[in-house]
């Protein structure tokens, strides 16, 4: 198998599988797939294969909940993955107007990535960050009430950390 | 001391202002359909894991302002059900309308047209108008095998098919990817299937998402007229319904379960009746002329077999008889009167593919022994012995599988490679053929355990070796009954009716001495062969120059050596009954005819004629008549078989005072795709990649 992946995940795996009894494997599919996209960045027929070897389901198993959830990707998006919400709340508080502006300012589109494979953007439904709209996050982490002025300080950043 | 409530025994509740009372854990889709009152369901399928995935089934319970799926709410006490109110006729029509969104209403072309539960619905409960005027997201059809093809246009996503493979195939080869509006089935190769190739997720569909390469886009369905017979391939004995337009088999399933194998069927079942209007189907009689086999008339050809019978007969020559594995019992039990009676031979056998003789006598005396199919469906424990069921006993397997999903049935698995039934079996062991029972000891103990046990074993177990798997078996302690699995549509018919040199029909023994077939073919002074419906000569040599007489189909091998060939009419083209691998006596219906064919019992019937004997009418429904009255165990009910039930037949519970021969006992090892000789005539069977599939091949 040419697939590896680093000691960390490979430990959260274990983890995680050990935590499902036999014959309940299944379960572990969706945490198997993030853990391992947090660390590759993307999802490949490969990494599915193994997951679904290690779970002890079937391939297409794995592939029907990596069709299903729009975080779990098939394509590599950048390394600071910038979600903007503009579900209900977010757009009452300027979500949409937020939304444009990180297209426009970074001449990006839906899901588009960064020549320099650093930043990507997604426009994303309710994240739960309602009571602190717009809402965005980077990665895993939230920032809360954004202007464009905010977002702009938050991609300099971004780009400072590089 | 804490008290307890004894659970309640009856529930009571309110269905549409009328008080009524059910048992606890009823749902409420099956209470409304004991009342009478429909609830219309597509996800919902009896027998099969809940999905609640269509919403068709919304009901109003106890005014909640939510409506609640009939198909996964419990009824519970006090509950007030309204499956009639407003509310409930307005959310049937809206979630009609939602699946018909994208629903391409291509019904005119559509295989499922008219027979097609989209349709039904939205005739009986509305949505004749759409709100929808953007564009329809249409995705192409596409094959997903040479046997099932795909639309995803015509899905409303309603799980059946996912669940029938997973859960009562054992095969999980279809699953939903993406999501939304995108969502759509798909094969587990990426967009091709590795399965078992059985249709049955074709014929579960309510819509017409999934269809079949044989019937699609050639027929309607009211055009077709339906003949339910039994399947013409493996000695399971699959109820199939075929349906018939201008003399071609278009389809075959058995959509109204009325069968022993309800809605099941495998590949051959379902697909496999291709066979049948093959272009090598023998359409008139042949004869030997100037050393080629040249067409004949009936007369002709028959005038030159009832001579020569007869002037061999005269000079008391010898004749060889070979008998089949898928004539029909009236056929097999008037082939081996003709051969005693009226030839006077007992030179008389057929390929033994499994070992009841010594099942039946082992078993003499005890009573209750041998298993029905439905016992595969309620035992509470099963031992497998030596069968890759899944492949060569798909109904079985089937059965076994739904037992265990409903049941919790505990198997065990002693085979020598890995089988399906190894993942859900107690317990599964890799032993060789002809090691078994040694090894079976390990399992004693787990074994006396259960609190009763079904046995089915293969070919491995014959002669000796059947009698110390009883005396295993009832050593045990617990009620145990036995399968011996053999090969063919009427295998066990063979036996039954006496096609061995050793038995008469019903398990008495012969008293007379006869040839076995191998014995008749490396017997140099043989004057005639006659073979009825096999194959002797595929891998074997005549050690004579006899005269073959064959009845068959197609030219086998053996046709092809013959000097009279009759053009035989197929199972799915007469009268007559069969018996399965657990004995039950089943039906066959003629549903379509071949032009220049005869029944092969039309054929033994003529030519006694023609030789001046007198054997008894030979109209299938006379000679059952006969066997009934004639065959110990064959005294069955009537009218369960004339309205094409399986009815139980029981062998002579007493001795079988003959050897069973054991060393001609020999399994084909059939596969899932493949079935004897009929398999290089099924176009179907030779079209899917899975083929040959695993195969055991007996030492
Ligand atoms: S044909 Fe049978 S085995 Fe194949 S996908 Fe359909 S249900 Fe499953
Ligand atoms: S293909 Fe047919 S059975 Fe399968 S989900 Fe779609 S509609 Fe249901
Ligand atoms: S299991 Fe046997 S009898 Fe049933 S459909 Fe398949 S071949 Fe025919
Ligand atoms: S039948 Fe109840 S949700 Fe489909």
């Amino acid at each position: 198998m040419s697939l590896s992946l680093s000691a960390t995940t490979e430990a959260r795996w274990q983890k995680i599988l050990d935590a499902y009894p036999e014959g309940r494997k299944r379960s572990a599919v969706i945490p198997m797939l993030i853990f391992a996209q947090d660390e590759t960045g993307i999802i490949t027929r490969e990494l599915m294969e193994e997951i679904a070897r290690r779970a002890e389901v079937e391939y297409l198993q794995v592939e029907e909940v990596v069709g299903f959830y729009s975080m779990l990707r098939k394509q590599p998006l950048g390394k600071y993955h910038v979600q903007v919400c503009t579900n209900i709340s977010c757009m009452l508080a300027g979500g949409m107007e937020l939304w444009q502006h990180a297209c426009q300012s970074l001449h990006l589109g839906n899901k588009q990535t960064s020549k320099d494979g650093l930043i990507s953007i997604e426009e994303v439904e309710c994240m739960g960050a309602c009571s602190w709209a717009p809402a965005i996050e980077v990665n895993y982490d939230f920032h809360h009430h954004v202007t464009p002025a905010r977002f702009d300080e938050i991609i300099a950043e971004i780009k400072g950390k590089g | 001391m804490a008290t307890t409530t004894a659970p309640p025994s009856v529930i009571n509740a309110k269905l549409n202002g009328q008080d009524i009372q059910t048992k606890p854990g009823t749902l409420l889709i099956n209470l409304t359909k004991e009342l009478g009152i429909e609830v219309p369901a597509f996800c919902y399928y009896e027998g099969f894991s809940l999905q609640a995935a269509c919403r068709m089934c919304l009901v109003q319970v106890n005014n909640s302002p939510k409506l609640l799926p009939g198909c996964t709410t419990i009824v519970t006490e006090g509950m007030v059900i309204e499956t009639e109110s407003p509310l409930v006729v307005e959310a049937r029509k809206s979630m009609l309308e939602f699946l018909l969104v994208n629903h391409p209403l291509d019904c005119p072309v559509c295989d499922k047209g008219g027979e097609c539960e989209l349709q039904d619905m939205v005739f009986k409960y509305g949505a004749g108008e759409s709100r929808f005027v953007d564009i329809k997201h249409h995705e192409p059809e596409r094959p997903f095998s040479p046997v099932v093809y795909y639309d995803p246009a015509r899905c409303i996503l309603c799980y059946r098919c996912v669940r029938v493979c997973d859960e009562g195939y054992g095969v999980n080869a279809l699953g939903v990817v993406n999501r939304g509006v995108l969502s759509e089935i798909a094969p587990n190769l990426g967009d091709q299937l590795n399965c078992d190739e059985c249709g049955a997720c074709i014929d579960i569909c309510p819509v017409g998402a999934l269809t079949s390469h044989t019937y699609r886009y050639k027929t309607r369905p009211w055009e077709m007229k339906h003949v339910g017979t039994t399947c013409a391939h493996c000695s399971n004995g699959c109820k199939t319904t075929l349906g018939v337009r201008n003399d071609e088999i278009m389809r075959a399933n058995n959509r109204d379960a009325s069968g022993l194998n309800e809605e099941f069927l495998c590949i051959k079942g379902r697909f496999g009746f291709d066979f049948n209007h093959h272009a090598e189907r023998l359409q008139s009689p042949l004869m030997r002329v100037d050393g080629e086999l040249q067409p004949v008339s009936w007369s002709k050809a028959l005038a030159a077999v009832a001579s020569k019978f007869n002037a061999v007969k005269s000079a008391g020559g010898k004749f060889g008889v070979v008998g089949s594995n898928h004539t029909s019992n009236e056929e097999n039990y008037y082939l081996q009167k003709f051969a005693r009676q009226g030839l006077g031979t007992n030179h008389l056998d057929h390929a033994r593919t499994g070992d009841v003789v010594t099942l039946v006598d082992a078993l003499s005396g005890k009573n209750g022994k041998l298993a029905v199919m439905a016992d595969l469906y309620q035992t509470k424990a099963a031992l497998v012995i030596g069968s890759d069921l899944a492949q060569q006993h798909p109904l079985l397997a089937y059965e076994l599988r739904r037992n265990f999903r409903h049941h919790q049935a505990r198997v065990y698995a002693m085979t020598p490679g890995p089988v399906r039934e190894d993942s859900y079996a107690v317990a599964k062991a890799r032993v060789p053929f002809g090691e078994e029972l040694a090894a079976l000891e390990s399992w004693r103990e787990a074994l006396a355990k259960e609190p009763e046990l079904l046995i089915l074993f293969g070919d491995s177990i014959k002669g000796d070796a059947v009698r110390r798997l009883v005396d295993f078996g009832e050593s045990l302690g617990i009620p145990v009954k036995y399968v011996a699995l053999v090969d063919y549509a009427n295998s066990r018919g063979a036996i039954d009716m006496g096609l061995v040199p050793e038995l008469l029909p019903g398990y008495a023994a012969s008293g007379q001495p006869g040839m076995t077939l191998p014995e008749m073919l490396a017997d140099p002074k043989l004057d005639v062969l006659w073979v009825v419906g096999a194959d002797p000569l595929a891998g074997a040599k005549l050690a004579g120059k006899p005269f073959v007489v064959v009845q068959d189909l197609f030219l086998t091998a053996t046709a092809a050596a013959a000097d009279v060939v009759f053009p035989a009419a197929s199972a799915y083209e007469k009268k007559g009954t069969v018996t399965n691998v657990t004995g039950e006596l089943q039906r066959l219906n003629a549903a379509v005819k071949t032009m220049g064919t005869k029944p092969d019992l039309e054929i033994l019937g003529l030519l006694g004629k023609e030789m001046g004997l007198d054997l008894g009418i030979w109209i299938a429904d006379a000679v059952l008549e006969e066997i009934r009255r004639n065959v110990r165990g064959y005294n069955v009910t009537m009218p369960i078989l004339a309205s094409g039930g399986a009815a139980l037949t029981s062998p002579v519970n007493g001795r079988v005072n003959v050897a069973s021969r054991p060393e001609l006992i020999r399994s084909a090892g059939d596969t899932l795709f493949t079935s004897g000789t009929l398999t290089k005539y099924s176009q179907v069977l030779n079209s899917v990649p899975e083929r040959p599939g695993q195969l055991y091949k007996p030492v």
